[in-house]
């Protein structure tokens, strides 16, 4: 009888040392703080609530403690794990692509056809990735690291996660949390920098409406896009190459079906995945480093010097259009693509400051710039370091 | 007629660029001849502890390609070849992307697929092709008499390059049996960046430049492309209305409906569409509706509490 009791004893003694409870580390705890913090942002303050919710619960899925050397493969860095097997659409990167066809499917490229020197813009506000660059090799991060750490600036979280798999695998998890975080704080971070640069008089211009884009237009737009962007720079073909598509065929009036399982059904499962297996890398052995820090700080830096270098951009560019020309630089902060949050804060600034002006569908055109800028320079950023 | 024509022209260039693509000479094959080593005295040793001479075959490609089928040929004097048949059906013939397979020339099949029928005369010329399962030559290579000394291999600069030399196991020039022929310490173009633009200058300069390069052709395209449809919408504004005169058409604002007023029409349809479908049948029917009993949709269990009889 003593024996069993012994062997009872030991058994719970054993079980006891796969719990949570007796791995845990003050590290976990941080995490799962950190994880809950995003849920509530989500909730509460509605910040980015399809990003957030799976980014936050992913986190506290990652961050259980479990014994790490019993082999149970249930962490998602232990290979043939359920979340492992999950985790290798992000690590092979093909949830990014994934994500551009259903973008693609559901954005319309009209305000940037009608009125195409809005592309500039979009193309001004990658500046925030090569500032950062900058800043990241200042803060001694190689080359490949510090290009992964400055595409944040792209503010779009797919071309994030799929250059940093690329370039910088180990740092991708911070990479693509800080991506969605800062794009999330996108309402914080943006308005007082616009305010700031911009002038009373210049946040009340009124720019002209939009002309009417016919169908020819918009059917040509993703071919001719492709072809230019990508002859240009190949290795951003899984990008471009699925956003123009998934374009195509919500353009061309004759694929609906597909359009909307690309913009619906595929889009929210890649999201789900790419969400929750994102914040489950988040693993506090392998996430809370100082190097973490510094991309956290880095990457807020990248959205402020995105946001100014697009506003300055406009300033710089209405000097040389005619007067009824103008562009509100209220809507230079959308060339950041994170799309649609910043062509809502142009709206919602130039309300505040003319409730008759309506900025909304003249920032989308930077907007999609911007999504298609930062394909660019992720290309470039690959063929250059790779 | 117009559009006849224009796709005429389509489908000649289309045809013009197949058949121009059919006839470019066929220049590269995806596995080539690596490196080989005829004297091997000292060098790489087989599974059974001989040393022998060796080919080594690189997969050039970024996909796995297959050995098998394949045929491993040598000549060391006209018209004595000596033909050898990779195997099928052994998993190690399939080659990884960028990766190598070694082919023991011991003259002993049995021992395995990697070891050949032949040896490798050490005294003249040695030719060695490469055929695919339908004996076309994939490449070849001849190895002068003499050109090798003991434990020396022929072998291409780096792997796949056109160029080739004598490796002769010196500091830069080491024989590399079933490795990269020139091995990378580091990555040259990290280091390249390391050392010439330590701030990111010049990387922002190149990139930004390319970004702008990318958008600004596709702000030229669609500029035009907005004038032409602009310009079209115009010419079919003027043919409904019978107007020949372009001015008379600027002044009437043909083909130049704002957005404010297509915006202004599109609610107007909804509107009309929308009250269209409000508009419901008023009559009573009395169609008994009947629906087959499932506990699945039973009311009875998906009532989270229970009605109260009084």
């Amino acid at each position: 009888m003593g024996e069993f009791i012994n062997f009872l004893q030991n058994n719970l003694a054993d079980f006891w040392t796969y719990t949570g409870f007796y791995n845990a580390t003050y590290q976990h705890f941080i995490m799962i703080a950190v994880g809950i913090f995003f849920i509530y942002l989500a909730v509460a303050k509605e910040f980015e609530p399809m990003l957030l919710i799976p980014i936050g619960f992913g986190m506290l899925i990652g961050n259980i403690p479990f014994n790490m050397e019993a082999g149970l493969q249930v962490g998602i860095y232990e290979q043939g794990s359920v979340l492992n097997i999950l985790y290798q659409g992000v690590t092979s990167g093909w949830y990014p692509p994934l994500i551009f066809l259903g973008i693609g499917a559901m954005t319309d490229f009209s305000a940037l056809i009608s009125n195409p020197k809005l592309m500039l813009i979009g193309a001004a506000a990658q500046f925030g990735i090569f500032g950062a660059y900058m800043l990241a090799l200042e803060w001694g991060f190689d080359p490949m690291q510090a290009a992964s750490i400055g595409i944040i600036g792209g503010a779009d979280g797919p071309t994030a996660i799929f250059l940093s798999s690329k370039l910088a695998p180990n740092l991708m998890g911070a990479i693509a949390v800080s991506a969605y975080s800062y794009m999330a704080l996108v309402p914080v971070i943006q308005p007082p920098i616009m305010r700031l640069l911009t002038t009373k008089k210049e946040r009340v211009i009124h720019m002209k409406a939009p002309r009417a884009v016919s169908h020819t237009e918009k059917v040509l737009f993703p071919i001719v896009g492709l072809l230019l962007t990508c002859f240009l720079v190949p290795s951003g073909l899984p990008l471009l190459g699925m956003l123009f598509f998934g374009n195509l065929l919500k353009e061309s009036g004759v694929t609906r079906r597909l359009a909307e399982t690309a913009r619906g059904p595929l889009i929210d499962t890649i999201t789900i995945l790419l969400g929750l297996t994102v914040g489950a890398s988040t693993q506090a052995s392998e996430f809370l480093t100082v190097d973490s820090l510094k991309i956290f700080g880095l990457g807020a830096l990248s959205f402020v010097i995105a946001t100014a270098s697009g506003v300055i951009f406009v300033k710089i560019f209405n000097l040389v259009l005619k007067k009824d020309n103008k562009i509100n630089p209220l809507i230079g902060n959308a060339g950041v693509s994170a799309v649609p949050d910043s062509a809502r804060i142009s709206q919602i600034l130039g309300l505040e400051y003319d409730p008759s002006n309506y900025l909304l569908m003249h920032a989308m055109g930077p907007n999609v710039a911007g999504v298609i800028g930062s394909a660019v320079a992720a290309g470039v950023l690959l063929g250059f370091l790779v | 007629m117009i559009k006849r024509y224009l796709i005429g022209i389509f489908f000649a260039s289309a045809i013009t660029g197949a058949f121009c693509s059919c006839t470019s000479p066929d220049t590269g094959s995806k596995i080539v001849i690596n490196e080989i080593l005829i004297d091997n005295q000292n060098n790489f040793e087989d599974d059974y502890g001989m040393h022998s001479g060796w080919v080594e075959i690189f997969n050039t490609s970024y996909n796995s390609v297959n050995l098998a089928g394949c045929y491993l040929k040598v000549s060391s004097k006209p018209g004595d070849t000596i033909s050898y048949f990779i195997p099928k059906g052994d998993v190690l013939t399939s080659i990884s992307p960028r990766q190598h397979a070694l082919f023991w020339a011991d003259g002993a099949p049995r021992r395995g697929t990697f070891h050949t029928n032949f040896v490798l005369s050490k005294t003249s010329d040695n030719w060695v092709g490469l055929y695919d399962s339908g004996r076309k030559l994939l490449d070849e290579i001849v190895v002068p008499a003499g050109i090798l000394k003991t434990d020396q291999s022929y072998a291409r600069v780096s792997d796949g390059s056109d160029e080739w030399e004598v490796k002769d196991d010196s500091e830069t020039k080491y024989v590399t049996p079933s490795t990269n022929n020139k091995t990378l310490e580091g990555n040259p173009k990290m280091e390249k960046f390391e050392q010439h633009d330590s701030a990111g200058f010049g990387m922002t300069i190149t990139a930004m430049c390319v970004v702008f390069t990318g958008l600004i052709l596709l702000y030229i395209c669609f500029r035009c492309v907005g004038k032409i449809a602009v310009k079209l919408r115009q010419r079919n504004a003027m043919k409904a209305h019978n107007i020949t005169d372009k001015q008379e058409a600027k002044e009437r604002g043909l083909g130049q409906a704002p957005g404010d007023v297509i915006a202004a029409i599109a609610m107007a349809l909804h509107e009309v569409q929308g009250s269209d479908h409000d508009v419901e049948e008023t009559i009573l029917t009395i169609s008994r509706v009947k629906r087959s009993y499932s506990p699945w949709s039973s009311k009875i269990y998906t009532l989270r509490e229970n009605p109260h009889k009084k």
